[in-house]
């Protein structure tokens, strides 16, 4: 301890002997920023539904997602027998709950595009609705640009990943 | 460019003579030291027209520290760049002496930093630093802080921040963090690093992706939207402590939120009622109003600075446009009007600027326009350039954008003179927000 003390104490006293002393110097302890520290936390995440229809790539209701034309928010004819197929498996088992995510290409800004990616989830829940599918049973949300199915930045890609797809209790 | 090259470039005024060989070793094996946590590298692409020169020798004693102060001060002034470093050789002048003024004003300083590392007999040291103006002859202020061995990156930020704003009339930012969000593959981390890119750590790691990071305005919490449960849904996090909070889970989608500036609201895109639309709840969840009511897409809210209203995108009239509306009520006001594309406002700290991200010729570029004057200027020159977000002095605007198809970081000062690039090594980088200013 000693050895310490002797170059602090010199120190100080070399300061005290200071040439400039034009301003007094109060001395401050830098504190680490309130909260500086961080501490990392890792989301859980989810598993699968179990009902073997809806992984059947024989059975339509395998079948998961409307595409859409760019910048449109209609669902076009093409998909009208996987919708009703959808509505068809909703109503006859009313415990089953779907999850639709809306999803639009890169361009833009991203909560924008989260916006988008709603209208087009949300074109797929009203479509249900029509079909008979209680409102209690569908939540239609929006994945934005941040899931895109294709990541090159060409159009054959971009028209991959505007796209709304259903999910069922279990996948979500 | 790797981080060698930019420690590298920032010292490379300095390489004159054999003597200052040393220094130059102890700038590599910083350099080394750094990329080795892979952290986010900073290259200074463009400075300022009229930079001050200001001469910083070594702190006295510095070699009592493991690790040393005035590289990193001088690395902060030089990245700001309104400052350029005025070689004076590896010579040391002691705290206490007044230097050779005259001198080092015939050798091109404006300014002169003199510092010096003095041991505590708690096993802490005190590092006391003078600024001189070379022309005036007169001393421009003088400060000791005490710090641990641990702490000379922080202490040396706010001795940056201390000439920055002894010089330039500002508040420097040197002292303050950044939040992103690294995709690395199919992991998505949520960070926080100083604002020079150092002590990058992981707050949130998550398979789903993390988007609009906010800031509270005491700088200890972010709001945010995670994906994990396979919706968009906002939370708050407190950073030193991991404990989260879910602050909106509606039915649909619960997006883009932003801090009332005292820190007690939040505004919030919800689509619980159909199209996403703005509401306000207050920060522990309760509360939930109506903002605003629509036929558009109303989202990205952000308050102006003095909480009495806040900007926000919606496509109301036809194509996406800034509006503000009054957080008390009333009627939106449209703030934009040229292209058809301009989203993602950002007022400045002094609410007299608003930062946003426009459309022109099919490239996504950052811009300013003077809430006053109602001139527009556009910042940047790539592409896919959004997310901007100021320095808590206005003075620099960080921002998202991308280099050949990876996302990386890049900031430009408010005037488009200042030019930084940040990267992280084989990882996409989005979503900036620059934290506030943390008083000591």
């Amino acid at each position: 301890m000693k050895k310490l003390i002797l170059p602090a104490l010199l120190a100080s006293l070399l300061a005290a002997c200071s040439t400039t002393g034009t301003s007094d110097t109060s001395s401050a302890a830098v504190e680490d920023r309130a909260g500086a520290g961080v501490a990392t936390v890792t989301a859980p995440g989810v598993s699968g539904s179990g009902i073997a229809a809806l992984t059947d790539p024989n059975n339509i209701l395998s079948k998961r997602s409307v595409y859409f034309d760019f910048d449109s928010f209609v669902i076009k004819p093409e998909f009208n027998k996987l919708i009703e197929a959808h509505a068809r498996f909703l109503v006859q088992n009313p415990q089953m709950k779907m999850l639709i995510q809306g999803n639009t290409d890169e361009r833009g800004s991203r909560e924008y595009n989260l916006a988008l990616g709603q209208k087009r989830a949300d074109a797929i829940r009203r479509a249900l609705t029509l079909l008979g599918v209680s409102e209690s049973q569908i939540e239609s949300v929006s994945l934005g640009e941040e899931k895109p199915r294709c990541t090159e930045s060409n159009e054959a890609c971009f028209a991959q990943n505007r796209r709304g797809d259903m999910l069922y209790s279990g996948e979500f | 460019m790797s981080v060698i090259d930019i420690q590298f470039a920032a010292f490379a005024a300095m390489i004159k003579t054999l003597r200052t060989l040393r220094l130059v070793v102890a700038a590599l094996a910083m350099a080394v030291a750094a990329a080795a946590h892979a952290q986010l590298s900073i290259e200074i692409t463009g400075a300022g027209a009229n930079r001050i020169p200001v001469a910083i020798p070594i702190f006295e004693s510095e070699s009592a520290l493991p690790r040393g102060i005035t590289d990193v001060v001088r690395a902060d002034l030089e990245r700001s760049g309104l400052f350029s470093l005025v070689d004076i050789g590896p010579v040391a002048l002691p705290e206490s002496v007044v230097p050779d003024l005259a001198g080092f004003r015939s050798r091109g300083a404006d300014a002169i930093l003199t510092g010096t590392v003095v041991p505590l007999p708690d096993g802490r040291f005190e590092v006391r630093f003078r600024l001189f103006d070379t022309q005036r002859q007169m001393e421009l202020g003088a400060q000791a802080l005490r710090m641990s061995p641990q702490q000379n990156r922080t202490t040396a930020h706010r001795i940056a921040d201390f000439v920055y704003e002894k010089l330039t009339g500002q508040p420097g930012y040197f002292a303050t963090r950044i939040a992103y969000v690294v995709k690395n593959g199919a992991r998505y981390e949520l960070q926080i690093a100083d604002a020079d890119g150092a002590n990058a750590q992981a707050a949130l790691i998550s398979r789903e992706p993390i988007i609009s990071p906010a800031w509270s305005p005491d700088g200890q919490r972010l709001a945010y939207v995670s994906f994990e449960a396979k919706k968009p849904i906002i939370y708050i996090h407190t950073l030193a402590t991991g404990q989260r909070q879910v602050v909106a889970n509606f039915k649909g989608s619960n997006s883009a939120p932003a801090w009332s500036p005292d820190g007690r609201q939040l505004a919030v895109v919800l689509t619980k009622d159909g199209l996403s639309q703005l509401y306000l709840i207050n920060a522990d969840g309760s509360g939930l109003r109506r903002l605003a009511t629509s036929a558009g897409i109303d989202t990205e809210p952000a308050f102006s600075p003095d909480g009495q209203w806040i900007y926000f995108t919606s496509d109301r009239g036809g194509s996406p446009q800034i509006y503000r509306i009054p957080v008390a009520g009333g009627a939106a006001q449209r703030v934009t009007f040229e292209g058809s594309y301009n989203v993602t406002p950002r007022p400045s700290p002094d609410g007299r600027t608003l930062a946003y991200v426009t459309r022109n010729n099919g490239r996504f570029q950052v811009a300013v326009l003077d809430l006053a004057s109602r001139q527009t200027m556009i910042l940047t020159d790539s592409a896919r350039d959004e997310s901007p977000s100021f320095a808590p002095n206005g003075r620099m605007i960080l921002y998202a954008s991308d280099n050949g198809g990876r996302g990386i970081l890049a900031a430009v000062s408010a005037d488009g003179r200042v030019r930084q690039r940040l990267s992280v090594e084989a990882a996409d980088v989005r979503e900036p927000a620059w934290g506030p200013a943390l008083r000591p």
